[in-house]
């Protein structure tokens, strides 16, 4: 089967990449409007807090459970939502408690008594010191491995390259971003790990493209770097579709069947698989355009590195046949 | 069938150490080392703790003026208020000619403190050396102490390790019911400090009238009674000896009504403090108190010698094991705290279990049936080495007994969708080759050429990527970026080299002829 045919027309996206570029400017734009109205809904792992999973025999009295919380004076601003079924529901409160004995689930399941057969499944307590480290080295981690690709990105092609690749992932990560804010989903430490895999995802389409673009430099007879692009990038074209369709269906039967605690990350995932394919083809490619690649002065620098090459093996041979 | 080639050996080779390694987790056999299953998994407790260190600084500070005092004592040296403040002991002399003494004194019994000392008055405190290694030796202390405890509880395999320089991570699986959670969270709380105190009989009869203030002038304290509300003790506030001198505590029963009490044996020490004290005050009552409550406050008959002395009270027979456990284990210099705590309960685990295994094989599958479909031979080819991926994540979790968390299960889905990007790309770059007319051979062996660089560069970056995670990530993160690792990794071995060797095996039977079934393309028309 082949959806792409080979000796399809090179697709002239750069002659379009003014308009996409403003279309990635507005939806930049959106997200961090949201991002600072909206704000994100930092979950407990990162704000501190407590999460009980209760899960009753038969429906969960939400009501009742709400009007128990609401008369006690330390639970009356906790939040009770379903979770993932009408059985089950999830009871939020900023409370923490230090006291190993006694904690926030005993105190809870004392004050639903009554209200049904439950059973407390899961329960999540951060306390705020903690909740501020793991946001510290969950900056961290974001910040270092940002430096450590680009790092490998400059020496493996071109500065430039680097660059654009990494406003690429700014990109994807900021619509990601938008996006949980927008739907106003949990930022745990699962969407993290999220955020860090659109990073890498992102990356990886971007690199794949990237490495297509300098081969055609070699190859493509045209200096025009649009055309060098355009050819490039159709030709990867099949490629990028495939794969990204392959990982969201997976994505996507991680979102519909994985379960409410991955829910929050297969979504963020999802977006940023979305993002990343657009982006990798969009916008890495134009940044590059717009950042003065000159295809001349990076052939220049080829030929140049091939010529040292050169004349160290002819030093060489000379060398060894023992001229010098 | 073509001649073996290096590349399929390997692969073949890495199948089978995959397949071999991976049993042990996959039948959950006895023998054989396997993949843990995290907590949010099967089920447990998680936390982490912090130890209050500023306690165990007060008692060492109260310690050491009690030997102060002693040593003042003993040498017959005058001194006046001596009393701990802010930290600090301080006194002062009444007699000049002591200063020379105490000096010595200080010099040779105290040497570990810091001193100011001016004119007559002196302030004794820990250097910040000592402070440090009192408050390192709580931590330590506690993590031991909790360890014993939770071995001698008897569940399987609880972890107690630091973490970081200050915290204590508790991680304890297998927990049925919230029951069981609370009861073994009591037992790490538990300061377990036992103490013998003496009746203050002289004025025991107006202890409900007196406050604590009242109490601690005359050298006493009030405790209540553990069972009966209301009831309280008026003690005397040094101890005639406490569980330092423990050797052994055991669970008995009472003869008449079979009610559980506990047995403590004391070393030969404490065996002698006790006999001379019940010696000495046959007809005075003695309590035994536990973390500040009295547990039982019995008459004493005669000499009591041998060092067996029993706690009785209202325990039930799961107290009564509990406390004995934690006197087994000592006490707990300074109290813990909770800084973090996730507690997953069995069917919460089993749910996770059921639901990331069904996304796993229905991503799986998808991606299987759409890579035979759309390349044909070349698809299974492919789906081959996705397999053997699988099996090789499994087998090198398996080898370093790593622990596999939700988020890794998540990390393993994706990794099944990363890793067939390598051989998408393979794939396309043959199927261009083939269409530019070249010879079968030469497409497969251009087409890997053609497509490692960017195989590789993509993967390196995901790598460092996974890497950062893992050395900076905690907990759910760690188990995420560990499955992609290793995924990354394996990919590489069974993506890249694995189906290069299954080509250049196969090549003999590859037909130029039925290019759609090898490869699912039509061949261009005049192609060569």
């Amino acid at each position: 089967m082949e959806v792409f045919k080979y000796n399809k027309p090179v697709v002239r996206f750069m002659a379009n990449a003014k308009k996409v570029g403003i279309f990635s400017i507005l939806l930049v734009s959106l997200s961090l409007g949201l991002l600072f109205t909206k704000g994100l809904n930092y979950g407990i792992d990162f704000a501190g807090g407590t999460v009980i999973q209760v899960k009753y025999q038969g429906d969960a009295p939400i009501q009742n459970v709400r009007e128990l919380l609401r008369k006690n004076e330390i639970y009356k601003n906790a939040s009770v939502t379903y979770f993932g079924s009408n059985e089950e529901i999830a009871i939020r409160t900023k409370n923490t408690s230090k006291d190993v004995d006694v904690d926030v689930s005993d105190e809870i399941r004392q004050i639903l008594k009554g209200s049904g057969e439950f059973e407390i499944r899961g329960v999540d307590m951060v306390g705020p010191a903690v909740g501020d480290e793991l946001r510290t080295q969950g900056l961290m981690a974001m910040l270092l491995s940002i430096i450590g690709i680009l790092m490998y990105i400059s020496f493996r092609f071109e500065w430039r390259f680097a660059l654009a690749s990494v406003m690429a992932l700014m990109h994807d990560v900021t619509i990601a971003l938008g996006a949980l804010a927008l739907f106003q989903i949990d930022v745990n430490l699962p969407i993290l790990a999220a955020i860090l895999t659109i990073l890498g995802y992102s990356l990886n389409d971007t690199v794949i493209v990237f490495d297509r673009i300098r081969e055609g430099i070699r190859t493509i007879k045209s200096s025009k770097l649009d055309e060098v692009i355009d050819e490039s990038v159709t030709r990867t074209l099949s490629r990028t579709t495939l794969t990204s369709l392959t990982t969201f269906f997976v994505v996507l039967t991680l979102y519909l069947v994985g379960g409410e605690v991955l829910k929050g990350f297969s979504f963020t995932l999802l977006v940023g698989v979305v993002v990343g394919t657009y982006s990798s083809i969009f916008v890495a490619s134009p940044i590059l355009m717009w950042l003065n690649f000159s295809i001349s002065e990076f052939r220049e620098k080829e030929a140049a590195k091939a010529k040292r090459e050169k004349e160290k093996e002819k030093m060489r041979a000379m060398y060894e046949q023992g001229t010098i | 069938m073509g001649k073996l080639n290096y590349r399929v050996v390997i692969f073949f080779f890495a199948f089978l150490f995959g397949v071999v390694f991976s049993i042990p987790t996959l039948t959950q056999s006895e023998t054989g080392k396997k993949i843990t299953l995290g907590l949010d998994l099967q089920g447990g407790l998680h936390m982490l703790l912090s130890v209050k260190t500023e306690v165990a600084l007060e008692s060492k500070i109260k310690s050491m003026g009690t030997s102060i005092k002693y040593t003042l004592e003993d040498e017959e040296i005058v001194y006046d208020y001596l009393k701990i403040k802010d930290g600090k002991v301080v006194f002062e002399l009444l007699d000049k000619n002591d200063i020379s003494k105490v000096d010595k004194l200080l010099l040779e019994d105290f040497k570990e403190y810091a001193v100011n000392k001016k004119e007559l008055s002196y302030e004794i405190f820990l250097t910040p050396e000592l402070s440090k290694k009192t408050e390192q030796y709580a931590i330590d202390q506690a993590v031991d102490t909790i360890r014993n405890r939770l071995n001698m509880f008897g569940l399987a395999e609880p972890t107690v390790a630091k973490q970081g320089k200050e915290k204590i991570l508790v991680e304890v699986p297998g927990i049925k019911t919230a029951e069981d959670e609370q009861r073994i969270r009591a037992l790490i709380a538990k300061a377990a400090h036992l103490q013998m105190m003496a009746v203050d009989e002289d004025r025991a009869n107006r202890v409900y009238g007196m406050t604590e203030a009242e109490a601690k002038q005359f050298g006493d304290v009030i405790l209540p009674d553990v069972a009966e509300e209301g009831t309280k003790y008026l003690l005397y506030s040094i101890p005639i000896l406490d569980g330092s001198m423990l050797t052994d505590a055991q669970v008995g029963y009472e003869k008449d009504t079979q009610r559980p009490l506990i047995n403590f044996s004391l070393n030969g020490q404490g065996a002698k403090i006790f006999a001379d004290f019940t010696e000495k005050s046959v007809g005075k009552r003695m309590a035994v108190v536990l973390d500040n409550q009295v547990y039982t406050a019995p008459n004493i008959v005669q000499r009591i010698g041998g060092g067996q002395v029993q706690i009785t009270g209202a325990f039930t027979a799961q107290e009564a094991h509990d406390v004995a456990i934690a006197l087994r284990s000592g006490a707990l210099l300074a109290p813990v705290q909770v800084e973090e705590k996730r507690s997953v309960g069995p069917s919460l685990g089993a749910d996770s279990i059921k639901a990331s295994s069904i996304a796993l094989t229905l991503g799986f599958v998808m991606v299987f049936i759409f890579m035979m479909m759309y390349y044909g031979m070349a698809g299974v080819v492919a789906n081959f080495a996705l397999v053997a991926n699988l099996f090789l994540i499994l087998a090198v979790m398996s080898l370093f007994e790593a622990t596999l968390t939700l988020p890794g299960m998540a990390g393993i889905v994706l990794t099944v969708g990363m890793a067939v990007d390598a051989n998408v790309i393979i794939n396309e770059r043959i199927r261009e080759l083939l269409h530019q007319g070249n010879s079968i051979t030469k497409s497969i062996e251009q087409g890997y050429n053609n497509a490692f660089t960017a195989i590789w560069d993509a993967n390196v970056t995901t790598l460092i990527a996974a890497v950062v995670l893992f050395a900076y990530g905690t907990g759910p993160i760690k188990g995420f970026s560990l499955t992609i690792s290793i995924g990354i990794l394996a990919s590489m071995l069974t993506a890249i080299l694995g189906t290069h060797g299954l080509y250049q095996w196969l090549l003999p039977k590859i037909d130029k002829n039925k290019l759609g079934f090898w490869f699912g393309i039509k061949p261009e028309k005049g192609a060569k």
